[in-house]
């Protein structure tokens, strides 16, 4: 057992943790600013396919990177309107989402590759630091970044108002509508830089559903966390945790857990965390709410 | 009556007009990626209408589709979001591949009531789980379902890749051993696939309509969807009418996986099918109305007997379909977004009081009105 714990256990989680600490990030602002967002696994998948599309048609992976970011922040735009603007029920938005990310990705690899399922290999984002990639650099400096936002600044706390209480922000003179917006379309946007890493970070290629599930973990990561930014990176952390272990534990003889029963660990705490027998933080009171009712 | 008749007919006007943007929107996708949208759809519509095999594949892929929304549609009548249609469905559908799988000796006779019962059973407990825990704990059913359909993907996965030694299962097909003869839907239409899971969906919509409709139980049901507060008031338990709701919801999703695993493959593969994202767009598209759920199950069920067809002959990739299936739900919610702003906004009669058969149109728009279905349990 004592060399199951070593350096290349802590890479895997690392690399696991990556993509749900970006999309993490990102449903904590949109949660915060009053939008519920579960539509966080297409917009994964959206930033992880076009990133590989833009690094094929422009040749230069980070070219590439902005396309996928860019691309995922149209889905939060499109949340963002059929949410905060048509006042549209947030989960059938986000269920919409999703399914068009799943359709339109496995259509247009039809389109630019000619076949079914997966891309070509591309240019990958390169690593430093002696092979650790750029964006598990970027994804660990972005928490306290996204901490210092939300607490230090007027902007993020103007969004925290938004979502707790979306009428008083309004009657201060806070413009909920243009916070929501701004936070549900960067929510878009680091949701596709957890893709990206998925696509052009992790490997070279884009495979269909590649993102599996993890913009939900990462939205129960959210919750598991409560609502904070470094207690969802440490819940992300603990779920990559239990992703890099599980693959570790299929190559080890004698595993004491089911590795398969392990990667439900996630899902079970979740679970168990919103029944409130674990005691857990409330969420933002405003969360679906809108400032005025017409 | 005239009101009730009229909203319901304005209710389909908007989700015929729902499905069409959608469809001048994927032809406009089509268009741009190079495509002939008009070839596209002459071959989706006969591949799913203009052959007998077809029309067989149309009702084969739709009697899932009809079970799965009515699991929607009863769970958003009161008040819920079931977004864990998907867990349910293959719960059921690997429970009754199990019981179907296992060799008892028995006859067809209580071989095949007992899958399909096993199904319902699993299916309900995955649907019991989050109703139980909103009522009890407040738990946000959203999250709960989400969670519970990982948690039954994770369950199956681990069940047939590790516990071959209890289980009918077959690690090497990913999926349970084949479900005996006794315990398979029969075939009721010669050399197509077409099961008896058809005649349960209908069966069930019919059932459910009536339970809406007809019965004391429908009426709370309804009531708890439209008003917790005016429901408690009038001495209807919150609590236990979304749990039951939500129960009887997963079963009839379990019935859908019973449909696919006793009857379609006759066997359940480990790979979720996502036929419980569908579900929830037949279910908003039919207006949450067991009916409204049996047509927009055929039209969904059309889409996805006529892809194949539409791929091979017009090389576009099945897939469209989805994308389809997310504008129709965009479009959905557009329309009803814009029935609550000023300009679009109906003028309705106030309904009468004591009105039974009247609030079904309110309850649709209820559950897409933003300021209930997020956080019910703050609302009262």
């Amino acid at each position: 057992m004592s060399d199951f714990f070593t350096v290349a256990l802590l890479t895997a989680t690392l690399r696991m943790a990556t993509p749900l600490v970006f999309a993490a990030m990102g449903g904590l602002l949109s949660e915060r600013s009053g939008v519920i967002n579960i539509a966080l696994e297409g917009m994964m998948l959206t930033g992880a396919f076009f990133a590989v599309a833009g690094t094929h048609w422009t040749g230069s992976s980070w070219l590439g990177a902005i396309i996928g970011v860019g691309a995922a922040s149209v889905a939060g735009c499109i949340h963002a309107f059929w949410c905060i603007t048509l006042r549209g029920n947030q989960i059938v938005a986000g269920t919409a989402i999703n399914l068009m990310a799943a359709g339109l990705t496995a259509f247009l690899i039809q389109i630019i590759w000619g076949r079914a399922g997966g891309t070509d290999s591309v240019s990958q984002l390169p690593d430093v630091f002696g092979g650790v990639n750029i964006l598990i650099i970027a994804a660990i400096v972005l928490v306290p970044l996204v901490h210092f936002y939300l607490f230090r600044t007027k902007q993020g706390l103007h969004t925290m108002a938004s979502g707790e209480s979306p009428q008083a922000a309004e009657s201060v003179g806070i413009d909920v509508t243009r916070n929501r917006y701004l936070a549900v379309v960067a929510s878009g946007a680091l949701a596709g830089c957890g893709g990206v890493f998925l696509s052009i970070g992790n490997l070279s290629y884009f495979t269909i559903d590649m993102t599996a599930g993890r913009g939900f973990i990462a939205l129960a990561a959210v919750i598991f966390g409560g609502w904070t930014p470094f207690g969802a990176a440490a819940a992300a952390l603990l779920f990559g945790s239990a992703q890099a272990v599980q693959i570790q534990a299929q190559a080890t003889s004698g595993f004491p857990v089911s590795p398969d029963l392990l990667v439900a660990l996630p899902y079970l705490l979740t679970l168990i965390a919103v029944t409130g027998l674990i005691r857990n933080a409330p969420a933002p009171a405003g969360l679906g709410k809108h400032a005025n009712a017409h | 009556m005239t009101t009730r008749q009229g909203s319901a007919i304005v209710n389909a006007a908007g989700s015929v007009v729902a499905v069409l943007i959608a469809l001048v929107i994927g032809a406009g996708v089509m268009l741009v990626s190079g495509l002939d949208p008009w070839d596209a759809y002459r071959s989706l519509a006969e591949g799913a209408l203009g052959s007998r095999r077809g029309r067989a594949e149309t009702l084969v892929y739709a009697a899932p589709l009809v079970l799965g929304g009515l699991a929607f549609a009863i769970a958003a009548r009161a008040g819920m979001f079931n977004i864990g249609i998907e867990g349910q469905l293959v719960i059921g559908g690997f429970a009754a591949a199990l019981v179907g799988a296992t060799d008892w000796g028995l006859p067809t006779a209580i071989h095949l009531p007992l899958a399909v019962l096993t199904a319902a059973i699993a299916g309900g407990i995955w649907g019991f789980v989050p109703g139980t825990l909103k009522a009890v704990t407040g738990a946000h059913e959203v999250i709960t379902t989400i969670m519970l359909n990982y948690l039954a993907f994770r369950l199956i996965t681990y069940s047939i890749q590790k516990r071959e030694d209890v289980l009918p299962v077959d690690p090497a097909v990913q999926g349970t051993e084949r479900v005996l003869d006794t315990a398979r839907l029969p075939v009721i239409l010669d050399l197509t696939r077409l099961h008896a899971g058809v005649i349960l969906a209908m069966v069930a919509a019919v059932a459910i309509w009536f339970v809406l409709f007809h019965t004391t139980f429908g009426y709370k049901v309804r009531t708890v969807g439209l008003s917790r507060g005016a429901a408690q008031f009038g001495g209807i338990r919150w609590g236990l009418t979304i749990a039951i709701s939500m129960t009887l919801a997963g079963a009839l999703a379990g019935l859908a996986g019973a449909g696919e695993s006793l009857g379609l493959h006759g066997r359940h593969s480990a790979t979720p099918p996502g036929l419980g994202f569908t579900a929830i767009a037949v279910g908003l598209v039919g207006r949450n109305h067991p009916i409204g759920v049996i047509f927009s199950g055929l039209l969904f069920g059309m889409l996805s007997a006529g892809a194949p067809s539409m791929q091979a002959n017009a090389g576009v990739s099945k897939e469209i379909v989805l994308v389809l299936q997310g504008l129709v739900i965009l479009a959905v919610a557009a329309f009803e977004a814009m029935n609550r702003l000023p300009f679009f906004r109906r003028v309705e009669p106030p309904p009468p009081s004591g009105g039974d058969g009247e609030s079904e149109t309110n309850a649709g728009a209820k559950l897409l009105s933003p300021n209930i279905s997020p956080r019910l349990d703050r609302l009262s």
